[in-house]
């Protein structure tokens, strides 16, 4: 239950499915509903959150749905879906997707299409089904027999309607208008007018900051590397000065050429942090002038920062107390548009005694981590992406190999380190509860080091297959 | 042996030769290894800064350059800063390196497609002022390439090492090829210390300092990396000495089909 500030009182704003089975209904005191049931859980109504929730919802609206779409506060969601509906298989499946997307979620939305904004916003609240669906003209019939709290009046005229004996919205519509305006002002019958659609009311849409751009026109058309390089060294300046103006630096940097024949060749280049450096985004476009591909020219030039990050300000750390570390992330960006964000990382510990599941992949700019590998026992330089099956002469249970033979070569083994046991995780899989990996450490005769495994502890056929396996090279 | 005892004259005239190259406008420093019968053998007495070094495992380990790789982990970690190790097979095992002192938050893994984008990422590490050392692992280095990398090397003063790692035995007869790196090493694996007891001792390598820029040949029996990346001067106790030539010389006979 949400209690929130209506004048000098505490009521009720919103309850869940449980209060409202216990008979809670907004705009009950909380004092009361308190003095019924004590143990009742109160949180602080968070208008603001709701409201920035409401517009990031909404600017998911339009990037997926339509163009034109207004956050209706404090509850509701409201779309232009004139010209839109046909993308996404006509007005019901519409908006059976956009409920099912929501529900999935976490939202539990009620979605109604009618000719008006007020028409809409009453029949998804006080409409019967989850979704309603008006069709075109039939708006008046469809809101006659809703609730007057349905017209979007604040609460003192709802009230005041009500002393009349006024509740539903079509014999609201049916008084004489003069003494309503004259009673509760202009309010009442602009919002009825609204709702039957006989004034126009205008959605005004959310609108992403449009993104920072430069362009630049050629009265010849351009196509030598050189050339191109330089005006991207011309384009680059007002692009971080504009950037710089919001604060913000650029994670994803597109190039736009538009040929002369009607052809856009297009580069992007990413960027681990935001970045505004003027030299280190004219190197990051100018290291991949050679994939564009000119044809007959090239007579527009756009540069887009499609996706900007506010710059986060550190204070350096000072030279008396440690020597700073050097910034390394333009080489990590000036490398991963050469071969790719994902080739580059760095190894983390997870905590498993299984070899191959001990580390894992991060970024490598990821926060760094103080966890480090256990240093109990020598773990080899390579570890084989997977273990090679070897021939053995091994002393059961527990004693390392006599000899291997791996890749065809014989090894007679000098001095060995081992067993170190390494139990399956349980908790992965019903298939790893008995298993059992035995690794040795041998040396052979040339001083060669193997990291080598017997699955199953020597004794029990059921922790495994008794062979032997080289899991890694120590040196 | 004993270092060769300094002389001014000779000293001078290098210097002289040196400036006459262009290479002595900035004295990067070196990395010495800590061991006197190493470092006395180097000119300046340690690996040099901003420069490349070539590593290359000897018999088998040409191939999985598993003792070379850690060779230069070792190194890597006594340096300061970032470092980047670029290869085309990703098998090496990051608690490995931690053993030697590597931590796995001061490494950056780059998986490159191919050798020519190892040598490009590599250059281009290598230009980068503010890594400790670049490590990449390469097949071919022909003249031209190496000879890029020491100049990126030279602008930046980070220490840049090739370890040379091979798909086939035949091809690691290309170590012989000329390059421009300033030193060139091969490390052999040599049975390690014997214990008393039943176990492995610490693995023990011979280091052959096949070339060096204004430095001569040798050979050095070191005990593998500690855990800050040091190697050590064999403790060779003379039982286990002489149990160990029969292996020793079977070494010998790898390196020469290498």
């Amino acid at each position: 239950m949400l209690a929130g500030r209506e004048g000098r009182r505490r009521v009720i704003l919103s309850v869940d499915l449980a209060a409202r089975r216990l008979g809670l209904r907004p705009g009950t005191p909380v004092a009361k509903a308190q003095a019924l049931h004590p143990d009742l859980l109160i949180m602080d109504a968070d208008p603001d959150g709701d409201q920035a929730g409401l517009e990031r919802l909404a600017l998911w609206f339009q990037h997926r749905i339509a163009p034109i779409v207004a956050p209706d506060p404090p509850d509701g969601i409201v779309l232009d879906t004139t010209g839109a509906d046909h993308l996404h298989g006509g007005e019901a499946v519409m908006l059976e997707n956009m409920v099912t997307r929501l529900k999935e979620s976490g939202i539990t939305a009620r979605a109604a299409i009618a000719d008006t904004w007020g028409a809409a916003h009453a029949l998804a609240r006080y409409g019967r089904g989850r979704i309603t669906l008006v069709p075109p003209g039939e708006t008046s019939a469809a809101i006659a027999d809703l609730p007057i709290e349905a017209l979007r009046l604040p609460a003192d005229i709802i009230g005041g309607l009500h002393g009349l004996g006024v509740s539903r919205i079509g014999p609201l519509a049916g008084t004489p208008r003069a003494p309503l305006a004259l009673r509760f002002g202009p309010d009442v019958a602009r919002r009825l007018d609204q709702a039957f659609g006989r004034q126009a009311e205008a959605i005004v849409p959310v609108r992403l900051q449009a993104p920072v751009q430069v362009s630049r026109n050629f009265a010849e058309p351009i196509s030598a590397a050189e050339t191109i390089a330089r005006y991207i060294t011309k384009l680059v300046p007002p692009l971080c000065a504009g950037l710089e103006e919001r604060e913000q630096g650029v994670r994803r940097l597109d190039l736009l050429l538009h040929r002369v024949d009607s052809r856009t060749e297009a580069v992007r280049v990413a960027t681990a942090m935001p970045v505004r450096d003027v030299r280190r985004l004219t190197r990051l476009l100018c290291d991949r002038i050679e994939i564009i591909d000119p044809g007959f020219g090239i007579e527009r030039m756009v540069l887009t920062a499609s996706l900007a990050e506010p710059i986060l300000h550190r204070q350096g750390v000072s030279a008396l107390i440690e020597e700073e570390e050097a910034d390394v992330s333009d080489l990590i960006d000036t490398l991963a548009n050469r071969v790719g964000m994902q080739a580059l990382y760095r190894f983390a510990p997870v905590e498993s005694d299984v070899p191959e599941r001990a580390v894992c992949r991060v970024p490598a700019l990821a926060p760094e981590d103080t966890r480090e590998w256990p240093d109990h026992w020598p773990r080899p330089t390579r570890l084989l992406p997977r273990p090679e099956p070897i021939q053995t002469m091994a002393v059961l249970p527990d004693h390392p190999p006599v000899f291997f033979i791996w890749r065809g070569i014989r090894r007679r083994i000098r001095c060995a380190d081992g067993p170190e046991r390494v139990f399956g995780e349980w908790w992965k899989g019903d298939a790893e509860l008995t298993t059992v990996r035995d690794y040795f450490r041998v040396e052979d005769t040339s001083g060669e080091t193997f990291w080598v495994y017997r699955t199953g502890d020597g004794e029990h056929g059921e922790t495994g297959s008794q062979g032997w396996f080289l899991h890694g090279l120590f040196e | 042996m004993p270092a060769p005892e300094p002389r001014p004259a000779l000293e001078a005239l290098r210097a002289q030769v040196s400036r006459l190259e262009g290479q002595g406008r900035r004295r990067r420093g070196v990395l010495p290894f800590g061991m006197p019968e190493i470092d006395g053998r180097l000119p300046d007495g340690g690996l040099a800064l901003g420069a490349l070094h070539e590593v290359a495992g000897g018999g088998n380990d040409a191939l999985n350059a598993a003792a070379s790789g850690l060779f230069s982990a070792g190194i890597a970690a006594r340096t300061r800063g970032k470092v980047l190790w670029i290869a085309t097979r990703q098998d090496l095992y990051a608690p490995a390196l931690q053993q030697v002192g590597l931590s796995a938050q001061r490494t950056i893994y780059v998986a490159a497609s191919s050798d020519v984008d190892v040598l490009a990422c590599f250059e281009e590490a290598l230009r980068h002022q503010g890594l400790g050392a670049v490590v990449a692992e390469v097949a071919r280095l022909s003249m031209t390439a190496s000879r890029r990398l020491q100049l990126a090397a030279e602008t930046s003063g980070a220490l840049g090492i090739a370890i040379r790692r091979w798909r086939w035995q035949t091809d690691a007869a290309d170590f012989g090829q000329p390059t421009a790196s300033v030193t060139r090493w091969r490390v052999s694996v040599l049975p390690s210390v014997s214990l008393p007891v039943p176990g492995v001792g610490r693995s023990r390598w011979l280091l052959e300092l096949i070339r060096a820029r204004a430095g001569e040949c040798a050979d050095f029996e070191v005990e593998a990396c500690d855990a800050k990346g040091r190697l050590a001067p064999c403790r060779l106790t003379l039982p286990a000495a002489l149990a160990d030539r029969p292996a020793q010389e079977a070494a010998g006979h790898r390196r020469a089909r290498a």
